[in-house]
């Protein structure tokens, strides 16, 4: 009974600690992955349910496919893949402390043979002067060895960067510490979204489950503007922002211009710029008017079905407004003498100059609306990411170490009528081959 | 001369190259491979002298910004990431064969470039306006450029075995002779992954990065980013796999493969087939 217990227990212990489970793993997370690529996530879209059969749709659910990284199947894969690591670490790590600290001072005959590098040369003088020598020529060309005498031979044991066998760990290690930043994440950070009409502030944000959360302080949008590129494509969205405690503007953060890829950070939070909209429709349209004899110019207010009489007694009105791309805002003002037809014309907000051409005796220069405009911002806390980001120079380096630094060893035997050399790298073989082939030729040439 | 001129040079120096690669497979003449290789050189100066001069014909344009921005940009440096690691491996390893199996890689990009997209500069998005951007694409691209490089040479590996198995030592002294010996290939398919993994693993790093500083989220499964992460999967298997007995050689060549099919899904087949934040050039998100 005790030993069928016993071997359970070891089963499981070897099934976590296999490599193949660890591929297994890989090629599962691979696989599985593509499902969330492939179907919507989240909240589905109507058209999608509509065109999808409702067995399928039920199975799915269930499967949890539509939001299924974090669905408890593949959170599920994630632990055993985390049990895996820590299983395999366990298991190896005491290994490579050991292989680090007590590194094999001795070669046995057995495993003299084994090494593609070696090198030999005939020595008939004293192995005591021999070892000297060699203690010498070793620090001098590769590193300080370890002298031990067995069985009347004389073994050198010389190393380099031992401790970069660590580094494949500082890499499984990192893993681990991303995981725990993302749980530290989503267990004390929270997501948001906001929106601010200009000239309005708000205290407190829809979380993702649409429930208000307060900030704790307010946030005033002052302006959001939007510039554009000749070609009509959007160069910048930048919304001001102040930040008000107890309904006064904090030191330094006043007028702050936020845009996209430059958030703004108050206590914890962050506010990145995401969307922006109208918030209601324009009912008044500012233009100033010059007229050209006299350069006399002034403000005027027009509305959509109402004439504003003219400074020489016209009466104008808007008919329309326009914002295509490449040209910008426009508005299309009808001009009437007394009683008669209107005369239609364009004037163009990102053009100020060009209703001059037009010849007429008094000139329209579009200066703005009414309308106001609201930004849409990102509203996010984090305290977890300076984990990940900690997680993530971790495997960089780790990954460095692993891949680009190698254990060095050489072993010198010492022994009557013969010297012998032996060389092992853990990683990239070729280059090390070239480093003990240059030794080597200076060991042949040095006289003891 | 513009750098779109440059360009089609540059396409038509790949195609002269990989012919010639094909022809030196068919002789076997060792100057008809150095010519190969001078010729991919020779392409590769003109292609980096050419995106220099569009990266300066951005700034004169007034929308000054490095030429990475869009899908077009993006399969250029790919085409140059990878004639420049092939350039690495054959001054290094000195194995020519390999431009055979990796310039057509090259040649196939730029002419899909060149061809069929729209090569004109586009002005940047508020989206893309930021030195991110850089880091972002260029440790992505020379990592899928390894990839690619690994990939060729897993091809060759294959036919290898393959040509190995079937017929006996008559044949096999022919054109596969040619190729490095196997456990050359398996070993020089590792090293590519060596530096491709490093660099796809910083590439997804300076993303999330991006994406947090950009609107708060290092990480939020879309496609593009969660297929990234499959092709780090697939490598991570892979490198394992080479320490797992039983799985060093095809099974590792064919991972190899699958990896490299994988990034070109994640770098085309999301954009083409799935929707996401990254719609490369497709305007604002
Ligand atoms: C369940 C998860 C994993 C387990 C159990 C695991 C286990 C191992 C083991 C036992 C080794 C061999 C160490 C040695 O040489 O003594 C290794 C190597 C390595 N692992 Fe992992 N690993 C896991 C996931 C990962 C992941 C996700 C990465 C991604 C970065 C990774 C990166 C590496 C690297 C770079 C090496 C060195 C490979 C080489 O030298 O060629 N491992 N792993």
């Amino acid at each position: 009974m005790a030993t069928t217990e016993r071997s359970f227990i070891t089963n499981v212990w070897d099934f976590f600690c296999s490599l193949k489970l660890t591929l297994f793993l890989l090629i599962s997370l691979a696989l599985t992955s593509i499902i969330g690529t492939v179907l919507p996530q989240g909240a589905l879209p109507p058209e999608y349910v509509a065109q999808i059969s409702s067995t399928k749709l039920q199975i799915y659910t269930k499967l949890g496919f539509f939001d299924m990284y974090h669905s408890w199947w593949f959170i599920a894969l994630l632990y055993v893949f985390s049990l895996n690591l820590v299983s395999c670490s366990i298991k190896r790590l005491p290994h490579v402390f050991k292989f680090i600290s007590e590194p094999t001072l001795v070669l046995g005959e057995g495993q003299r043979n084994s090494f593609s590098l070696k090198q030999e040369m005939s020595y008939s003088g004293p192995i005591e002067k021999g070892k000297e020598r060699l203690l010498e020529f070793l620090v001098k060309e590769f590193s300080t060895p370890v002298i031990t005498e067995h069985n009347g031979e004389y073994h050198l044991f010389a190393q380099k960067t031992a401790w970069c066998r660590l580094g494949v760990y500082v890499v499984h290690l990192s893993i681990l510490v991303i995981f725990v930043g993302a749980i530290i994440g989503s267990l004390a950070g929270y997501k948001g979204y906001a929106t601010i009409v200009e000239g309005t502030s708000i205290n407190a944000f829809e979380g993702r489950d649409g429930q208000q959360m307060p900030l704790g302080y307010e946030v005033l949008c002052e302006k959001f503007n939007v510039e554009k590129y000749a070609n009509g494509s959007p160069k910048e969205f930048r919304s001001t922002l102040t930040v008000l405690e107890n309904g006064k503007p904090v030191p330094g953060y006043s007028q702050v211009k936020v845009i996209v890829n430059k958030p703004m950070t108050y206590k914890g939070i962050t506010f990145y710029q995401s969307s922006y909209g109208q918030a209601n429709d324009p009912s008044t349209f500012f233009f100033s008017v010059k007229q050209r004899a006299t350069g006399k110019t002034e403000q005027i207010a027009l509305r959509p079905k109402n004439l504003t009489s003219l400074p020489d007694g016209r009466t104008a009105t808007i008919v329309d407004l326009t914002d295509n791309p490449g040209e910008g805002m426009a508005a299309v003002i009808g001009v009437s003498e007394k009683g008669g037809e209107p005369k239609y014309f364009k004037v163009l907000k990102n053009y100020p100059t060009m209703d001059d051409m037009r010849g007429d005796s008094l000139v329209f220069i579009f200066t703005g609306t009414d309308a106001k405009q609201y930004t849409g911002l990102q509203v996010a806390k984090d305290p977890g990411v300076w984990v990940v980001w900690l997680g993530c120079t971790l495997m960089v380096v780790g990954i460095c170490i692993a891949f680009f630094m190698s254990h060095k060893r050489i072993w010198v035997v010492v022994s009557k009528g013969h010297v012998r050399m032996y060389g092992n790298a853990s990683k990239n073989q070729a280059a090390f081959q070239m480093q003990f082939e240059d030794i080597s030729e200076k060991f042949q040439e040095i006289k003891i | 001369m513009t750098s779109s001129m440059l360009f089609n040079i540059t396409t038509f120096t790949y195609l002269i190259s990989t012919i010639v690669f094909f022809a030196f497979l068919a002789s076997k003449n060792k100057s008809v491979g150095l010519a190969g290789s001078l010729i991919a050189y020779s392409g590769l100066a003109i292609q980096t002298v050419a995106v220099a001069l569009r990266w300066k014909e951005s700034y004169d344009m007034g929308v000054g910004h490095a030429p990475m921005s869009n899908l077009y940009e993006s399969i250029v440096f790919f085409s140059w990431t990878i004639v420049l690691l092939f350039a690495y491996i054959d001054i290094r390893y000195k194995y020519r064969v390999i431009g055979a199996f990796v310039m057509p890689f090259a040649l196939l990009g730029m002419s899909w470039a060149q061809l069929g997209m729209n090569t004109g500069i586009e002005p940047l998005v508020p989206a893309l306006q930021s030195n991110w951007l850089l880091y972002h694409v260029i440790t992505c691209f020379l990592g899928y450029a390894a990839f690619a490089v690994a990939c060729g040479i897993s091809i060759m590996y294959l036919i290898k075995t393959v040509a190995e198995g079937t017929d006996s030592s008559a044949s096999a002294g022919g054109l596969m002779s040619m190729f490095p010996p196997l456990k050359v290939l398996d070993d020089l398919n590792y090293r590519s992954i060596m530096i491709g993994f490093p660099l796809l693993t910083l590439g997804i790093i300076t993303g999330a990065a991006w994406a947090n500083y950009a609107w708060g989220t290092y990480w939020s499964w879309d496609p593009k980013e969660t297929w990234s992460l499959i092709v780090w999967f697939v490598y991570a298997a892979f490198l394992h796999a080479r320490i797992t007995k039983g799985w060093v050689g095809k099974r590792a060549a064919w991972l190899s493969v699958i990896g490299f099919a994988a990034t070109i899904f994640c770098y085309l087949g999301v954009n083409l087939f799935l929707s996401g934040l990254h719609s490369y050039g497709g305007g604002a998100r």
